[in-house]
């Protein structure tokens, strides 16, 4: 039993069984970082790049934690600080790295479709941590991951996407996942946020209506605002969407069920979660970040048998 | 292909082994159990059921230790773990790690450092239903044995548990 890719580009080019495959070796790992000693020496023979061509905390983070911890050496690679900054291209910037004897590959990048187009130039295991608005495939991974450390195996289950669907990788790589898996999937917000056609395309359910949403759901996996990624205004402002797709107490005080929050981070406190539904009984937000080391060390496990052949 | 053990002897010296292990940890007071994922659990199941017997039901602190991260041959096709279990600290105590076949002792190896990851403990034994004791290619050596067998590294030899194959038996192929 092995993945059916050398690469971890995208959820859509994974089959149910290569997702069953992460989920369950994320298991073993998970105890691993139970352990007195968080550290395993199966990829020491292994050297990995983490090529952040766009900022991020906690992936970065998790990515460094999940490589140290099985042993590998890790190079970290910042654009901002690089000669990407004297004009340098990405494959140019790639190449150069790879000659110094790295194995593994992990690429972040503002441009989609970016970590496909270094799997097709470069011989090394290339992991996307996020690719402009397309995919965001070990978050996917480790929020299905935590659906199932809460509530048990993924099929059947009702998942509701919140908030901004249009801009979010994590939401297209959720949909690709969920729907392997056999849960149901609704998404919910603005209408200038959700992405037309998108309930044909993929088979979910779209809702505007938050409420009837949430009491539809077994779990809310509540999306960031990405102002950052809007070059126009797709609502009037951050008090109205609070008003109408924010997630309160209130709300979920008033449903006749339990729901379990998530949230990949970075949150806007009292814009899509108030803060005592962020920290709240019902949030698993930070056993995400928890589980994110344990699913990132089995994916770099599983696709490291490969970058041993290029030694 | 040859039966070596039978089901009544592989019952007999699990009963054996459980005293053996008794007799040099009197009522386990200070020693914990650890069989390796995934064939030496079978025996390990069986053993602490012994102890348990003999001891009049008293808990046994008994885990499961998984060594697929240790090994030494990870780049030669993927292996895929197994669960470890060890809901005890092992630090200062007496450890009897337990397997089925003894054969090259790079198994062991991997598992002593494994274990260490644990805690510090006092010393470490190792109990196999088998020894093959000239296919050694590391300095390990059982401190409880079920039976010995000089086997030359053509012959395959194969326990097999009825919880999972035919029949309870360890077979040599010539």
């Amino acid at each position: 039993m092995k993945l059916t890719t050398p690469h971890l580009l995208g959820i859509k080019d994974l089959q149910s069984s290569d997702i069953r495959l992460i989920l369950d070796t994320a298991l073993q790992f998970k105890e691993v970082l139970q352990r007195p000693i968080k550290k395993v020496p199966s990829l020491r023979d292994i050297t990995v790049v983490n090529l952040f061509f766009e900022n991020s905390t906690r992936t970065r983070i998790s990515f460094e934690l999940a490589e140290r911890r099985l042993g590998a050496d890790v190079v970290n690679f910042s654009a901002s600080a690089s000669s990407v900054t004297k004009g340098e291209t990405m494959l140019d910037t790639v190449n150069n790295i790879l000659s110094m004897k790295v194995d593994m590959v992990v690429v972040r990048h503002s441009a989609s479709g970016a970590p496909h187009f270094l799997a097709k130039h470069i011989p090394a295991a290339i992991i996307n941590a996020g690719d402009g608005i397309n995919e965001h495939p070990t978050q996917a991974l480790l929020d299905a991951f935590s659906i199932e450390q809460a509530t048990g195996l993924l099929e059947g289950k009702k998942v509701a996407i919140v908030g901004d669907i249009m801009h979010s990788r994590v939401a297209l790589s959720n949909i690709y996942l969920l729907t392997k898996m056999g849960a149901e999937v609704t998404v919910v917000g603005p209408p200038t946020l959700i992405p037309k056609y998108i309930d044909q395309a993929f088979n979910i359910k779209v809702s505007y209506n938050l409420k009837e949403t949430l009491q539809w759901c077994d779990v809310a996996n509540v999306l960031r605002i990405q102002l950052e990624r809007q070059n126009q205004p797709l609502f009037s402002s951050l008090r109205e969407y609070n008003l109408a797709y924010g997630i309160t107490r209130k709300l979920l005080d008033n449903l006749q069920k339990e729901i379990v929050i998530m949230h990949p981070g970075p949150v806007n406190r009292g814009v899509e979660l108030d803060s005592d539904v962020a920290d709240g009984k019902n949030s698993i937000i930070l056993q995400q970040v928890e589980n994110g080391v344990a699913v990132r060390m089995a994916c770099l496990y599983l696709l490291a048998d490969r970058g041993g052949e290029h030694n | 292909m040859k039966t070596i053990l039978t089901e009544q002897q592989i019952s007999l010296i699990i009963k054996r082994l459980a005293f053996e292990i008794l007799e040099n940890n009197l009522a386990l007071e200070n020693t914990v159990i650890i069989g390796l994922q995934p064939r030496g659990v079978y025996l390990s199941d069986k053993i602490v059921d012994a102890l348990k017997q003999i001891l009049g039901g008293k808990a046994v602190n008994y885990g499961l230790l998984d060594i697929t991260f240790y090994r030494d041959d990870v780049r030669s096709g993927l292996l895929l773990p197994n669960k470890t279990d060890i809901p005890f600290t092992i630090q200062a105590k007496k450890v009897v790690l337990i397997d089925d076949v003894l054969y090259t002792g790079r198994t062991i190896r991997a598992a002593l450092d494994a274990l260490l990851d644990f805690g510090r403990p006092k010393k470490v034994e190792l109990c196999v239903l088998i020894d093959r004791r000239f296919s050694r290619e590391l300095p390990i050596h059982p401190d409880y044995t079920g039976r010995v067998i000089d086997s030359s590294i053509s012959q395959k030899v194969i326990v097999r548990w009825k919880e999972k194959d035919p029949a309870t038996e360890v077979i040599i192929t010539q």
